[in-house]
């Protein structure tokens, strides 16, 4: 396998974008990453997309992002893992140009959420669940996460005032980046005040619904000095594991192990471990996911990750930052575009260009996306060449 | 939900009906066509037991559309006592029953209806005991 870089990052700020379409989000985006590398053609693109069918009515959207952005006949595909399908296409992209199969790659991920109702958006989002063995029942995301919150609690002590400083961390880096759509800071009272959506999480616990999108252009690393205007950041690891779709039959109801499982194999590709993780990008749907994930990525021990968080190790200039973004809670979760979303920013960082949100000196990074509650887990590690 | 989707589900949601992997002894509920404990493709059908315990738990009060009427509602991670795992609603719950360990048995009840024209979907729910 040939060495992989990316070269180019783009990304414009997340919200509801009455005035942009599920088209108009990925092209915008993408037109960036083109800039950003420099490159004057692509051999090949991906699109990361939850549900365009139920969001926007489209499906076949590799091709329609081909035409629209002005590239057919390139090979476009599109990528779907539920909300891991951002981090999937990352990988689809990496195979693909590590593989010599085609040298300059545009993986991007979009989702065009607000043009449906809150209700509808919902159905949508529960579909990344056992429909007929969760769903079916009257179980939300919220719902599954708040079950995972309420084992994690029970076992290890966990809080909701820690639960709670996942998202005033997070609302704090995302007051401090422009592309955020919540970029608002928050308090632990803010917190617990909001309203109960399913206990114990509040509304200021959940990730909010998104229109946005990223994209990333991505090249053979030995030749990423020819190509691109900026320093190439080097793919090191790239792991991606599955586990049970329905939550309740996980052997541990505290532990996601497809993102142990993926994680493992990052590390292991990358010759890295979690102590050589000097940024990091989780999958913060919900405040407890990020608990959790911060445990399962090796950062802390097992029942640890909420004291983490609220003892400030996982702040810009703690141990380890953790979503010097904002994370999905403040930047915003466009479901489809997350994982890519989450590249941009570690790329950003391993470049040095986050400004008042940079972690210095950092060299290497990660990041960690996950489908439903965690069937899906893709983990890349990141160095800055 | 179209009539075949709701009617195939009818021996799982009313009748409880599991398979038993023959060559492993697993209960999988719903069945599947693979053991995924020693990948064997031969079962026999047996009706699971219909009690078992809360692993864990919620109140769901944002709730779907279609259980709109309903919401705020209990729900449930259960462990029936021959070994599969379920998510369900929590019915005829007291202060204090809506915890870790509570022991339930599952009863048949509505889940939720269609409107005027739409079917009524049935299946089960867990009471404590």
């Amino acid at each position: 396998m040939r060495d992989v870089a990316i070269i180019g990052v783009g990304m414009k700020k997340c919200g509801e974008l009455w005035e942009k379409s599920l088209r108009d989000l990925y092209v915008e985006s993408a037109l960036d990453a083109i800039d950003d590398a420099g490159v004057d053609h692509i051999d090949s693109m991906y699109v990361g997309c939850m549900s365009g069918g139920l969001f926007a009515g489209q499906e076949h959207i590799g091709a329609l992002m081909a035409d629209y952005l002005g590239q057919t006949p390139v090979p476009a595909t599109r990528v779907e893992s539920a909300c891991a399908s951002g981090g999937a296409a990352l990988r689809a992209g990496f195979l693909e140009v590590a593989s010599g199969m085609s040298d300059i790659v545009l993986v991007g991920g979009v989702e065009k959420m607000t043009d449906v109702s809150g209700d509808e958006a919902t159905y949508a989002l529960a579909t990344a669940s056992d429909q007929e063995w969760e769903a079916f029942n009257g179980i939300t995301f919220p719902g599954l996460y708040a079950m995972m919150a309420v084992a994690h609690m029970h076992k290890y002590g966990t809080t909701s005032e820690m639960l709670a400083s996942v998202a005033v961390k997070n609302h704090a880096n995302g007051s401090k980046n422009p592309l955020a759509q919540f970029p608002m800071k928050i308090t632990v009272e803010d917190v617990l005040s909001s309203v109960m959506v399913a206990d114990p999480l509040h509304i200021l616990d959940c990730s909010p619904i998104t229109d946005g999108g990223a994209a990333l252009i991505l090249c053979p690393a030995d030749q990423a000095k020819k190509l691109a205007k900026k320093a190439g950041v080097k793919i090191l690891g790239c792991g991606m594991a599955s586990d049970t779709i329905a939550y309740h039959s996980r052997g541990d109801l505290t532990t996601l192990g497809a993102v142990v499982k993926a994680a493992g194999l990052a590390y292991k590709m990358s010759g890295k471990g979690p102590k050589e993780i000097q940024v990091c990008e989780v999958h913060d749907c919900f405040t407890i996911a990020e608990i959790i994930v911060s445990e399962d990525l090796g950062f802390f021990e097992k029942g640890k990750g909420g004291a983490a968080v609220k003892g400030g190790e996982t702040a810009i200039g703690g141990k380890i930052p953790i979503n010097t973004s904002g994370g999905l809670k403040s930047k915003g979760h466009p479901v489809g575009a997350t994982g890519v979303a989450q590249a941009v920013e570690i790329v950003k960082q391993l470049r040095g260009e986050c400004g008042d949100r940079q972690v210095k000196g950092a060299r290497v990074g990660m990041t960690q996306n996950m489908g439903g509650t965690g069937a899906s887990a893709v983990v890349h590690i990141m160095e800055v060449m | 939900m179209s009539s075949p989707r709701s009617w195939r589900h009818y021996p799982q949601r009313y009748r409880y009906e599991a398979a038993v992997c023959t060559k492993c002894g697993k209960v999988h509920f719903p069945p599947r066509l693979i053991c995924d404990a020693c990948k064997g493709r031969e079962f026999t059908t047996k009706t699971m037991a219909r009690t078992g315990k809360i692993l864990t738990h919620t109140i769901v009060r944002v709730g779907p559309s279609n259980f709109a009427d309903q919401s705020p509602f209990a729900v449930a991670v259960v462990e029936m006592d021959d070994g599969p795992r379920i998510t369900c609603q929590v019915a005829d719950w007291n202060q204090g029953q809506l915890t870790i360990g509570q022991k339930v048995r599952l009863e048949f009840r509505k889940i939720y209806d269609e409107g005027a024209s739409g079917i009524i979907n049935y299946g089960y729910k867990a009471v404590p005991i």
